[in-house]
């Protein structure tokens, strides 16, 4: 791992969506992580932990009404929730851009694909006409769509779901953005195009030298995939550490649980999966305690009487009271 | 795309000729005889029988049927018996005005209706938003004819900023070649008949054009607020695009697909006649010559401008099926 000074340094981020009954909610709450140059950073959790909220939220994408954002997000050294919009306009797409979840909707229907890439050109290149047609080209074959020419004339329905998510990171990488978000870019794919599509981020990002933040609750793709890893649960951290580390030996019982939860093909026919039991609406607002503690096999009394602080271990962050001990196998 | 265009209009021909029947029964169902309304109640029998002889009404129906269509297939759909004239004459008249004041409405409802739509929905919820959701409903609920006599009333009669009624000031002098008076005006050089033509546009538009206005903003308005929602105008905004580009190319060419069909059905509407807001401005349109032709039971009027009718009808709604293939790849026929 590099020592460089980071490209992205998210301190103490907050974001709480004002609802007209009920309470506010703290979908995101004191989250620090840093990403340096070239480095890929997982976010790991289930749904709702506050994953997707964080990368629209360092994107500028939350919308405006009924959000607070608190904390700190430094690009090089702008503080982009401080940022005016028009500089912000300026960033995305162009320093930051953004691969997401849904390549069936997220593609304008009405719109050409060649126009969807060359617009991103023009944009922040300013490039015209012919040249941007071509650099569009480029991009589609450098993404593996095969006969780009001809793709940039037709519509999103005329392309497979894989290839609509190749066009959106063909986009995304239109103008060699040096902080890639993808958030949970597979999960609407087929298996063996989850696995393509993978690939050919990583490769991208081996050859444009770009960080990426990989937001998925896959943790095979992390495996693949990260340098470092950060769990969240109900909007915060929870643990996070290097992959080799985290996977080798996690320290939470929820990154446990996650692992446990994996099928694998090596067990023998038959054995039982694992889940991990209780669902994430099961929740204990932070201020009150551990929130994983209603489902956390390992709960002390102390878990409840307070929440738990994010500890500093060597190579490892941990919010946990009673951890899985060193050497303890996952549970199983 | 030629294919689809043909298809469609060789449905016309089973369209007219079931029209066409039900027409001639319709008109001849209806209680007295266009002899009785030409010679008044008080006519002798003998009047009415050399008149209905004139006209040919004293032979059987289907004789008349047959004469009927097999003049109409060359455009000739007799002489009205009010008038005396030509029914294609008169057609020549009275459709070009009444296909200007449709224009003119359309013009009004659109131009209002699209931004006004459009801003109520990416400021929804502020006093713009209630405002042009209730002026909408307003304008739905106000009957034509009561908003007509209101504009007539307050800016002709009162104010004095637009003429009362017809389609031109007797006073200015001007050809008609084409018998659209703004475009006449301006192909002969004449402007200053073209203005005046544009005054006698105005109030009969907006009161026409109110209905279609309150409509294409409740339309507009909802689906705008869908698609600012849609994941790939959030892409978009990732792209960093500029907010004009998100708002032209992203937003409206999709919020825009639901009103353009409701424009076309709108504008079908339109062209068919107004015949309350022509009788208020006393605009020599097709509407107020339908209302005048069924009182006096003019048949060969009735049965040749509700043929017409019918035709441009499905004319338009082929015209905005093509339009709506042109914006929007995914329904475009091969």
């Amino acid at each position: 791992m590099t020592t460089t000074e980071p490209l992205l340094d998210v301190r103490d981020l907050s974001v709480t969506f004002a609802r007209k009954s009920g309470p506010t909610v703290h979908a995101v709450d004191g989250v620090s992580f840093t990403v340096r140059p070239g480095e890929t950073v997982g976010l790991v959790g289930e749904s709702g932990s506050g994953k997707s909220v964080t990368s629209l939220a360092v994107m500028g994408l939350l919308p405006r009404r009924g959000v607070r954002v608190g904390g700190q997000v430094l690009f090089d050294t702008d503080d982009l929730l401080t940022l005016p919009r028009d500089r912000m306009r300026d960033i995305r797409g162009r320093d930051i851009a953004m691969v997401f979840q849904d390549p069936m909707s997220s593609l304008n229907p009405v719109v050409p694909i060649g126009v969807q890439v060359t617009e991103v050109l023009e944009r922040h290149q300013r490039l015209r006409g012919d040249k941007a047609s071509a650099a569009a080209a480029e991009l589609l074959s450098r993404v593996g769509i095969p006969d780009p020419t001809r793709r940039l004339k037709e519509y999103p329905h005329q392309l497979s779901g894989g290839m609509r998510q190749r066009a959106l990171i063909a986009m995304a990488l239109a103008c060699q953005p040096r902080l890639l978000i993808a958030d949970e870019p597979t999960t609407a794919l087929d298996v063996t195009i989850q696995a393509q599509i993978i690939e050919l981020l990583k490769e991208l990002v081996q050859d444009t030298g770009a960080a990426l933040v990989m937001i998925t609750h896959d943790l095979g793709i992390v495996a693949g995939l990260c340098d470092t890893v950060h769990v969240m649960y109900s909007g915060r951290i929870v643990e996070s550490a290097g992959r080799r580390e985290l996977f080798a030996e996690p320290r939470h019982p929820y990154t446990g649980g996650l692992l446990a939860s994996v099928p694998r093909l090596d067990a023998p026919r038959g054995a039982p999966l694992h889940p991990i039991p209780g669902s994430p609406t099961d929740v204990l607002r932070w201020e009150r305690g551990c929130a994983f503690a209603p489902r956390c096999p390992n709960r002390l009394d102390a878990c409840t009487d307070g929440p738990p602080p994010l500890e500093t271990l060597p190579g490892r962050r941990l919010r946990c009271l009673n951890p899985l001990s060193e050497t303890e196998e996952v549970p199983a | 795309m030629l294919k689809f265009v043909v298809r469609r209009l060789l449905l016309l021909v089973p369209i007219l000729f079931g029209l066409s029947v039900l027409l001639f029964v319709w008109l001849r169902a209806l209680p007295g005889g266009p002899a009785q309304a030409l010679l008044g109640e008080r006519a002798t029998a003998e009047s009415v029988a050399r008149i209905e002889a004139l006209y040919g009404l004293d032979e059987a129906w289907y004789v008349q049927y047959w004469k009927f269509v097999s003049a109409a297939v060359q455009l000739d759909f007799g002489n009205s018996a009010r008038t005396n004239r030509p029914v294609t004459e008169e057609m020549l008249r009275t459709f070009p005005a009444t296909f200007e004041l449709a224009i003119a409405a359309l013009i009004f409802a659109i131009g209002i209706g699209i931004p006004l739509g459009y801003f109520a929905a990416r400021k929804y919820g502020s006093w713009l938003d209630n405002l042009s959701v209730s002026g909408s409903l307003l304008g739905v609920a106000v009957p034509v004819f009561f908003l007509a006599y209101i504009l007539k009333y307050v800016f002709s009669v009162k104010l004095g900023w637009f003429p009362t009624q017809g389609r031109d000031d007797p006073r200015i002098d001007a050809d008609h070649p084409t018998g659209f008076y703004v475009l006449d005006g301006i192909v002969t050089g004449n402007l200053e008949a073209s203005w005046d033509a544009i005054m006698h546009l105005v109030l009969p538009a907006i009161a026409l054009g109110a209905i279609p206005l309150a409509i294409i903003v409740r339309i507009t308005r909802a689906s705008v607020l869908d698609v600012v929602h849609e994941d790939y105008v959030r892409t978009a905004e990732a792209k960093g695009l500029q907010e004009r580009t998100i708002t032209r190319r992203h937003v409206l060419r999709n919020a825009l697909l639901p009103v353009v069909t409701v424009i076309g059905l709108q504008a079908g509407l339109l062209f068919s006649g107004a015949i309350l807001t022509e009788t208020v401005f006393s605009f020599d349109g097709v509407g107020r010559f339908i209302a005048e032709a069924i009182s006096n039971r003019d048949y060969a009027v009735l049965q040749g401008f509700i043929l017409v009718i019918a035709a441009m009808y499905v004319v338009v709604n082929l015209l905005v099926d093509v339009s709506y293939g042109l914006i929007d790849p995914r329904v475009r026929v091969r």
